[in-house]
């Protein structure tokens, strides 16, 4: 543990990702600091999942180290991990909310289980992260009777039962309505700001990006690694890397790419029009 | 437990010295690991204090997550409660954010537990309809069960043999060897536990007649019906149960493909298949095994084989027959039913596999007995 991991709440240094022979993603490194929104970028199958999973010491990389915290997590044992682990919350892509108890019994679980809370005030701590994620009334709702949505919102509920300074989240708002994304993108921006929570989100929506990420990576199929990092406004515009440009233009591989100067390119169209 | 909470800060300190006036005072950090000690000092507040007002005074206060402030607002519901005026104060502007995020009124709504109490006579009364229902609806998967069989068989050329030969391989060349080795352990049993009764009488030798009769006619369909109610039945169940969940029934009903014609005729009609031939495996195993007892006592191979061939019959061997065949139909078709009345969620899968296996059972007894009676009564 050095000064230097100690400073970000996640550190990944040279992590390769995948099967033994066969790997997904080469020498990823990238850090997130305190309160950053942080988004992990990509096609479809190019490993984004695989790598929050790494991050949560679900899965164990072929090389390299993960510092949650400033703790390796990758070397830590099964009771050092749950250690590291209660520090950060996780919500998985399809929710994966206990479907036989309620909402707020879902939420109480790991305050019950991980805390020397009484009863009651796992309940009321309990009712009191649903009602920030919008859900007050759907308190004794089976996870089945709500809409998609709402279930993300539970999920996300639950994930911060802890009160953790990392929440890891996979695909948040796919799935959702234009007015519910935009809704949970507030939320999680305000939860960033106001609880200094740092958030690593798993996405390929553009609009969540542009609305949330302080800083984004992108991942990529072909040369198993990061082909772009920054800010989401100037990727946009860098038109250097046509695969970075197409992602965040919303374009396909037949489309054409404008020079260096988009508005003049835009010009030269229209002259050949 | 007790040092740790000693080290960390105290979440508030009661002061009673103003007259008229509760005042309590909240310290400089309530989180997760002092919320906790929290709580038990407030459950140890005075109940029905003689002062009027309850100051909460919040100046001190500098962190404070979500179960800081679920103590926080517990507090003033214990004012509240004690019908004190309640006034907190000296919220810091970024605590007083969060804090207005919450609606203590709704989640004194929301902390209420919503379970309700049954009395005997409505758990007996759901009990009988829910019993009801069921009967009632496997009577009616009957009649849906039929009509699919037909469209399957009247669309041969449709039936997806490679599915039925996949299904044949679960169902039975899988189950050969656990069939194998419970029939000839259950022989071995059979015909040890019967030369002790029959030795007294100096009859040993007919230990083969009693094993082969048993075996062939009750037994042997019997327990290799109960095998397949476990293997086969409880998987059935889960596996449409699961399809069920993840909503794939719904797409194949909006294909067009019936999912009683697509999945469980397949499966019922292996079942039926599997059972008869399954029953002779277990039936020769179970042979075998009661040969070694009967050698072990001293009597020839020879002997005890001619012993067996004499005393079964053809109708025997077709009565055990035929009772497999339905044993295989009933666990099939109500692995499948099980499986079709999931509900949601992970937990309604298990119940549907223990309602199959339970169920399975249960129709298994239920025919063997009415085959007894109308055995004895046609006199076969």
């Amino acid at each position: 543990m050095s000064l230097e991991q100690n400073k970000y709440v996640v550190s990944v240094e040279n992590v390769s990702v995948g099967f033994p022979g066969q790997a997904l993603l080469e020498n990823i490194s990238f850090t997130v600091s305190a309160g950053e929104i942080f988004v992990i970028l990509g096609g479809s199958g190019c490993g984004k999942t695989t790598l929050l999973k790494h991050l949560i010491g679900l899965l164990e990389p072929l090389a390299g180290k993960i510092f949650i915290n400033g703790n390796d997590i990758v070397s830590a044992g099964p009771r050092q991990r749950g250690k590291i682990l209660a520090s950060a919350g996780v919500t998985f892509q399809n929710n994966a909310l206990f479907g036989s108890i309620t909402l707020l019994e879902n939420v109480m679980l790991p305050l019950e289980e991980l805390t020397g809370l009484s009863e009651s005030a796992c309940r009321q701590t309990a009712a009191m992260k649903l009602q920030l994620v919008g859900l007050e009334g759907f308190e004794h709702y089976l996870p089945a009777q709500l809409s998609g949505g709402m279930q993300k919102r539970a999920a996300l509920a639950r994930a911060m039962a802890l009160d953790p300074k990392i929440l890891f989240l996979d695909e948040p708002s796919a799935g959702l309505d234009p007015v519910t994304s935009a809704q949970l993108d507030k939320l999680i921006h305000s939860l960033a700001v106001s609880n200094h929570i740092a958030f690593v989100i798993v996405t390929h929506e553009l609009e969540s990006v542009f609305a949330l990420a302080d800083r984004v990576i992108m991942l990529d199929k072909n040369s198993r690694g990061i082909i772009a990092a920054g800010k989401p406004e100037e990727l946009q515009n860098d038109t250097a890397n046509p695969a970075v440009w197409r992602f965040f233009n919303r374009k396909t591989e037949t489309d054409p790419i404008p020079a260096a100067s988009p508005p003049a390119a835009g010009l030269k169209t229209q002259e050949q029009l | 437990m007790t040092d740790r909470q000693e080290q960390t800060s105290n979440p508030f300190e009661l002061d009673c010295s103003s007259p008229g006036q509760l005042v309590i005072r909240l310290g400089k950090r309530i989180d997760l690991t002092n919320a906790g000690a929290g709580w038990d000092k407030l459950d140890a507040l005075p109940q029905k204090p003689k002062e009027k007002n309850l100051l909460i005074d919040a100046g001190a206060l500098r962190l404070c997550d979500t179960a800081g402030m679920g103590l926080l607002l517990a507090l003033e519901q214990y004012g509240q409660k004690q019908k004190m005026t309640v006034q907190t104060r000296g919220l810091s502007e970024e605590l007083k954010l969060s804090y207005n995020r919450f609606d203590s009124r709704s989640l004194l709504e929301a902390v209420k537990s919503k379970r309700t109490s049954q009395n005997l006579c409505e758990q007996l009364g759901r009990m009988a309809c829910d019993i009801s229902d069921d009967i009632l609806s496997q009577i009616s998967f009957v009649g849906q069960f039929l009509c699919a069989a037909v469209q399957f068989v009247k669309r041969y050329a449709k039936i997806r043999w490679r599915d039925i030969f996949t299904l044949s391989e679960l169902v039975g060349v899988n189950a050969v060897g656990i069939t194998l080795l419970l029939g000839a352990l259950f022989g071995l049993i059979m015909a040890f536990s019967s030369a002790m009764p029959l030795r007294q009488f100096g009859v040993e030798v007919y230990v083969s007649d009693l094993v082969a009769v048993a075996l062939v006619r009750v037994l042997g369909p019997f327990i290799t019906a109960i095998i397949l109610a476990g293997r086969t039945g409880s998987a059935f169940a889960a596996e449409i149960g699961t399809m069920k969940i993840n909503n794939e029934l719904d797409a194949l009903e909006v294909m067009g493909l019936n999912p009683v014609r697509f999945l469980c005729v397949p499966r019922v009609f292996v079942t039926i298949l599997a059972a008869p031939l399954l029953t002779v495996l277990f039936n020769v195993a179970g042979l075998a095994g009661s040969a070694v007892v009967i050698v072990s006592l001293g009597f020839s191979v020879n002997t005890y084989w001619s012993h067996v061939q004499s005393i079964l019959t053809a109708t025997d061997i077709w009565v055990g027959l035929g009772k497999a065949l339905v044993f295989g139909g009933l666990v099939g078709w109500i692995g499948c039913l099980r499986g079709l009345q999931t509900k949601s969620g992970a937990g309604a899968v298990g119940i549907s596999t223990t309602r199959a296996v339970v169920s399975g059972i249960v129709l298994i007894v239920l025919a063997e007995g009415v085959f007894s009676v109308l055995l004895y009564y046609l006199n076969i």
